[in-house]
């Protein structure tokens, strides 16, 4: 009876006071991440206050986190400007060409990497991850260097066309693609394909009948993935062209906009939150695919 | 004779059958994988060893001066302050993004579920920003005359702080916007980490009375360990080669303080035109990644061998 008492008066003192911590631990987390928030999305919300300013506005600079006269002046001549709309359509073409080339090369590949055991293929899946090692800093000298010589050879101007970066970018893009691939494909049940065999389908079929659908979580989180590092890739366009037609966003926003000391803010603010626009968007709506992407090259293997 | 010959075929064909379709397998599979085996063998390993006969060239490319370029490398002063900044850089870049990563990760594991996307979704939001995007904003908020944040201290009666005009100021302005980059990507990790962290593990501490640094110290860190080498080996890479960030905020400047390899490589080599010093600079980064390399590698082999 006493000890029955003693539970009944103590266990609700102890739940009040882990509730109290809990709660205030809750206080705080909300704290820290409202803090945290505000910091990884100043440049952003800055960017897009910038934005909608005047130059009138911005050489004042009386108020730079708020807008007193808001105007889209900036987006309209952004969006008319034929050279803007030349470096957007260079990035896409580049960008969706990229992702075509990353998936006709790693799915197939993946495939025979993860099912069709043959000699050195378990060496080869862990090589191309460590391909994927080799930075692009170290590689646009030597790849500069190879397409001079290449001109040279075949008399074919490589350098400062906006088409080489299509045949440069899958060396980003194929390793990482080719390894989640393996990863999704390996996660397959053996059952699944063995019967498709059993059953007289080749290996062309086993692949698009079975594979591509089953594994297509994967396949788009792999898509996501190229086309954002296609789309943000700025070291390579810079070191290969130059004239300002052959540009693509990133390069073309940075190298064109920035004229010598008359920096127009506006406007380079509005281009660069049109420019990371196709990015954000693709991540707005298929966030769990990219998060996905994002955390299989680590996780997986 | 014909019944025999035909009992000899029949015991034959099954077996030769097989082995023509092995046969045939191998051959498909190296087919399928040979658009891959071109790209990675043509464009990245050929290049990869085609700048190390690079950087035995002479400037005009017509001699052979073995390792010439090297010993003037290492004889300049530029070179040893770009080797300090870029360890500066790699290090306390990767420490912070590890550190914020892991600390907000844990503030978005504690909210309720249902909250958890909605505050994961704003936090990636740098990560998803192309970086030669959102530097440009990082370059007009440290603008000279018109910084947003010197407005902000001048307004709280603080002096102007020279954000990209001072070199010390300089190398905290790239480490800080590689950090807010970075960090996002450590949270994502940390984030799955953490979830896969078997919940009893927490409520059988907390009955032994742990607090929670005894939580964090014995049951989540240990738990990520893994998690956790990876991420910071793969950024370490990712950071040590970083060129647009340190390009797009200060490319290099005030005078060359704030260079890292890639950037220094692609003045040298790409704007100075001097392609084999710049191969050169680019391959000192060669032994620091292969480092870190060794070890991802020992870590994908050793849990290939445990799954």
């Amino acid at each position: 009876m006493a000890t029955a008492v003693l539970r009944g008066n103590a266990r609700p003192v102890r739940r009040t006071s882990m509730q109290r911590d809990r709660k205030r631990a809750l206080l705080w987390s909300y704290v820290f991440l409202f803090v945290f928030v505000i910091f990884f999305l100043t440049p952003p919300v800055y960017m897009l206050i910038t934005s909608l300013k005047t130059s009138a506005e911005i050489s004042a600079g009386t108020a730079p986190w708020w807008v007193s006269d808001p105007t889209i002046q900036n987006y309209v001549e952004i969006l008319t400007s034929p050279t803007y709309l030349t470096f957007f359509r260079n990035s896409t073409l580049v960008s969706v060409l990229v992702v075509a080339i990353t998936m006709l090369v790693s799915i197939p590949a993946a495939f025979a990497l993860s099912r069709m055991k043959f000699w050195g293929s378990a060496t080869l899946a862990t090589g191309v991850f460590l391909t994927y090692l080799i930075p692009d800093t170290l590689l646009f000298i030597p790849l500069f260097k190879i397409f001079v010589y290449l001109r040279e050879l075949t008399g074919i101007e490589f350098i400062n066309h906006w088409w080489v970066l299509v045949i440069i970018y899958p060396t980003l893009t194929v390793p990482f693609c080719t390894w989640i691939m393996i990863g999704y494909f390996g996660s397959i049940p053996k059952e699944l394909d063995e019967a498709a065999l059993m059953d007289g389908a080749g290996y062309l079929q086993t692949l698009t009948k079975i594979f591509i659908p089953v594994a297509l979580p994967g396949i788009i989180a792999a898509t996501i993935f190229a086309f954002t590092v296609a789309w943000a890739q700025f070291l390579y366009p810079l070191a290969f062209t130059t004239s300002t037609d052959q540009l693509v966003l990133p390069v073309g926003i940075v190298t064109t906009l920035i004229k010598g000391d008359v920096f127009n803010w506006g406007q380079i603010m509005t281009g660069a939150l049109l420019g990371a626009a196709p990015p954000l968007i693709i991540y707005a709506f298929l966030m769990d695919y990219y998060i996905a992407g994002l955390t299989a090259g680590a996780t997986k293997g | 004779m014909v019944v025999a010959h035909s009992a000899r075929l029949s015991a034959v064909r099954p077996r030769t059958r097989v082995r023509r379709l092995w046969r045939r397998k191998s051959t498909i599979a190296f087919a399928m994988a040979l658009p891959l085996l071109l790209i990675v063998g043509l464009l990245v390993l050929y290049p990869s060893l085609y700048a190390f006969y690079l950087a035995t060239l002479n400037k005009s490319m017509e001699r052979f001066v073995g390792v010439a370029n090297f010993a003037f490398l290492f004889k300049r002063e530029t070179f040893w302050m770009v080797v300090k900044q870029s360890i500066i850089f790699a290090v306390s870049a990767v420490l912070f993004k590890a550190l914020i990563g892991l600390f907000v990760a844990h503030m978005v594991h504690n909210v309720p579920t249902k909250g958890q996307r909605k505050w994961r979704g704003m936090l990636l939001i740098p990560w998803v920003i192309p970086p030669a995007m959102s530097t440009l904003a990082w370059l007009w908020l440290f603008d000279p005359s018109y910084s947003a944040f010197n407005w902000l201290l001048q307004g709280m009666g603080m002096d102007a702080v020279p954000w990209l005009g001072d070199p010390y100021w300089a190398r905290f302005a790239v480490i800080l916007v590689n950090v807010w980059v970075g960090a996002p990507f450590f949270m994502i990790m940390y984030l799955a980490a953490l979830k896969s962290v078997p919940e009893q593990l927490y409520e059988a501490a907390a009955i032994d009375g742990a607090n929670w640094w005894q939580k964090l110290w014995f049951i989540t860190l240990p738990m990520m360990r893994n998690i956790i080498a990876i991420t910071v080996l793969f950024s370490l890479i990712v950071t040590f080669a970083n060129f647009d960030i340190v390009r797009v905020l200060t490319n290099g400047g005030p005078v060359d303080q704030t260079h890292v390899f890639a950037t220094w490589a692609f003045k040298v080599g790409i704007e100075s035109n001097d392609i084999p010093l710049g191969a050169c600079v680019s391959l000192v980064m060669v032994p620091i990644l292969g480092l870190a390399a060794v070890f991802i590698l020992r870590d994908i082999t050793r849990r290939g061998g445990e799954g």
